[in-house]
């Protein structure tokens, strides 16, 4: 039998689902109108004002906010509410140097640890349950989202964050792990290595996995579900938005409800920004109707995806939205986090290098792996090779600290980089995702 | 009096040293001594050559990262014993050597050649005078 959170949330009517939405965005707009001035002048720029937003036919007369606006109203423009009432900070990749910091209340953390309960509970979680989140905790949003959700239901919480694959699997064998919440990467990964040390998916205690923060397959997730003997769920998030739980999949596994109770979606053509109709493929646009301290209205995703509101067989009544089918920017998401070639150049640049560089990602053994190829300059070269492997390490240093992940460089001979049309190709994924 | 050493940066692959020798052989340029410092994923070509400035032009306009370095060549008998007696002569002078490379033959078969990278050549080569050494010039180079 299917378990709700919030059942009479997560199943209340079109109806009812419209009538909150409505009210809540009202509510918002006028409250960010009021209290965020970088938003009002965008809204006056396009002379809307609160009282012109009424019904949700009504919010595309809004203004979008995009990455490009965080980066401006950096680190405070986009605070909803004074910093007296903000509790805490999470933070992501920005486009160049600059990373984004989202902010929350105590009333923003509950509603993410909400909606990261009813992930969790979806996936089958109970407070009999031992819940392992093995994302990683600190300024990403995995870690602390997916734990929040986990003592909300009332889950053993083993808080063993990213890494020290032996030690993940200890606990999973000792403490009798059930659920499993981490990148579907890693989930591959310690499938392997529990099958390397002997066991099988009838070894172990998991039942299921919640496992989100980077796009993967069909095929992977039934590799997962193999290997570990587990039901594997996705889940969809943004820190712009709070983190993980902004959609979660149910027992149908057929596309992520997206909590609608707080947040809005839109598909738009990313080109012409005009609203699609349901089943469009195009970019996914979210308005979060119940944050306080970081209340993004029409914020651009840049997901490329499908939304549905089909009855699903789980009984959930909100919309479902499809796993993104790629980027309408150059965003590359890599072991989970967010990567864009210009942090990547704005690195090449302050280390002394040209921006005649090559990204190339490629996922081996289920895990990504990030190769940049930068071109030696006649001003970084010099016959002393211990100086060169200096400069090459402070460069893997440099980006290890911009990406927060580690990549390996390779230095290259000049002009080796192909062109096209005289502009490098940037970036080649051979990820078959 | 130092003479030029060429400094070639090279990926560590098959086929790259010899992209290499093809331009300067194609453009006949005469190599004196060759050595070679790797790591992994490059490496260093250091080159001593009858014409070094024509060498890096021919090389750079080749698309090579390449860079000339001011380098201590010294001509001793070829006989046992010959380098350490010169490298006695380093020590007592406290020239740091930074790294070296050594050849023989050409015209002249009773001499060994040294190169000798140091921090400061100049330097060095005021440490060392009037220590009986016979550093070569690129004219020296060029014609043996």
């Amino acid at each position: 039998m299917e378990r709700y959170y919030q059942p009479e949330i997560e199943c209340a009517s079109r109806e009812e689902i419209r009538a909150i939405q409505e009210e809540k965005l009202r509510a918002q707009v006028r409250h960010v109108y009021e209290h965020v001035p970088y938003y009002r002048k965008k809204m006056e720029a396009k002379g809307v004002r609160p009282e012109d937003i009424n019904t949700l036919e009504d919010l595309s007369k809004l203004p979008f906010l995009s990455k490009a606006d965080l980066r401006e109203a950096y680190p405070y423009g986009l605070v909803g509410v004074p910093l007296k009432d903000c509790v805490r900070i999470q933070s992501t990749s920005g486009t160049t140097g600059k990373r984004v910091v989202a902010f929350y209340t105590q009333h923003d953390i509950d509603l993410w640890e909400d909606c990261c309960a009813r992930a969790i509970v979806a996936a089958g979680g109970t407070n009999e349950d031992v819940c392992q989140i093995s994302y990683g905790y600190g300024l990403f949003t995995g870690g602390p989202g997916l734990n929040g959700g986990s003592h909300k239901v009332g889950c053993l919480t083993v808080p063993t964050s990213s890494g020290n694959t032996d030690r993940q699997i200890m606990f999973i064998m000792d403490l009798s792990t059930t659920i499993l919440c981490c990148t579907p990467s890693y989930a591959a990964y310690l499938g392997e290595r529990m099958k390397e040390l002997g066991y099988g998916p009838n070894d172990i205690p998991l039942k299921a996995g919640i496992f989100g923060a980077e796009a993967w397959s069909e095929e992977m997730r039934q590799d997962i579900q193999q290997t570990l003997g587990i039901k594997a769920y996705d889940i969809y998030g943004l820190t712009e938005l709070s983190g993980p739980g902004v959609a979660f999949e149910c027992s149908a596994q057929s596309g992520m409800h997206i909590n609608e109770d707080h947040f809005i979606a839109e598909i738009i053509d990313p080109e012409t920004e005009e609203v699609l109709p349901e089943g469009a493929q195009g970019e996914l646009v979210f308005t979060a109707i119940d944050k306080e301290a970081f209340p993004m209205i029409r914020y651009r995703t840049r997901d490329i995806c499908t939304l549905t509101r089909e009855k699903c067989s789980c009984g959930r009544t909100h919309v479902r939205m499809a796993k993104p089918k790629g980027r309408s920017d150059d965003m590359l998401i890599i072991r989970g986090v967010n990567v864009f070639p210009s942090q990547i150049e704005t690195v090449l640049l302050n280390h002394g290098y040209g921006a005649n560089y090559q990204i190339i990602v490629d996922r081996v053994n289920n895990t990504d792996t990030l190769d940049i190829q930068v071109e030696m300059t006649p001003e970084m070269f010099t016959d002393n090779i211990g100086e060169v492997a200096d400069r090459q390490r402070q460069l893997v240093e440099g980006l290890k600290s911009m990406l927060g992940i580690r990549a390996k460089v390779s230095l290259v001979a000049p002009k080796t980089i192909a062109r096209s049309e005289g502009k490098a190709v940037r970036v080649i994924d051979k990820r078959k995702i | 009096m130092s003479i030029k050493q060429i400094s070639v940066f090279l990926e560590n692959r098959p086929g790259k040293l010899k992209e290499m020798t093809s331009v300067l052989a194609a453009k006949h340029i005469d190599m004196r001594a060759l050595s070679i410092a790797e790591t992994k994923d490059f490496g260093i070509a250091r080159l001593v050559v009858d014409d070094a400035y024509a060498a890096i032009n021919i090389l750079k306009e080749a698309d090579f990262v390449a860079n000339l370095t001011s380098v201590l060549a010294v001509a001793i008998p070829d006989e046992p014993g010959g380098l350490d007696k010169l490298l006695g002569i380093f020590a007592e002078a406290s020239v740091n050597i930074e790294y070296m490379y050594a050849f023989i033959g050409g015209k002249d078969v009773k001499h060994a050649y040294m190169i000798f990278r140091v921090a400061d050549t100049k330097a060095a080569e005021a440490r060392l005078a009037g220590r009986g050494l016979s550093i070569m010039t690129q004219e020296d180079i060029a014609g043996i």
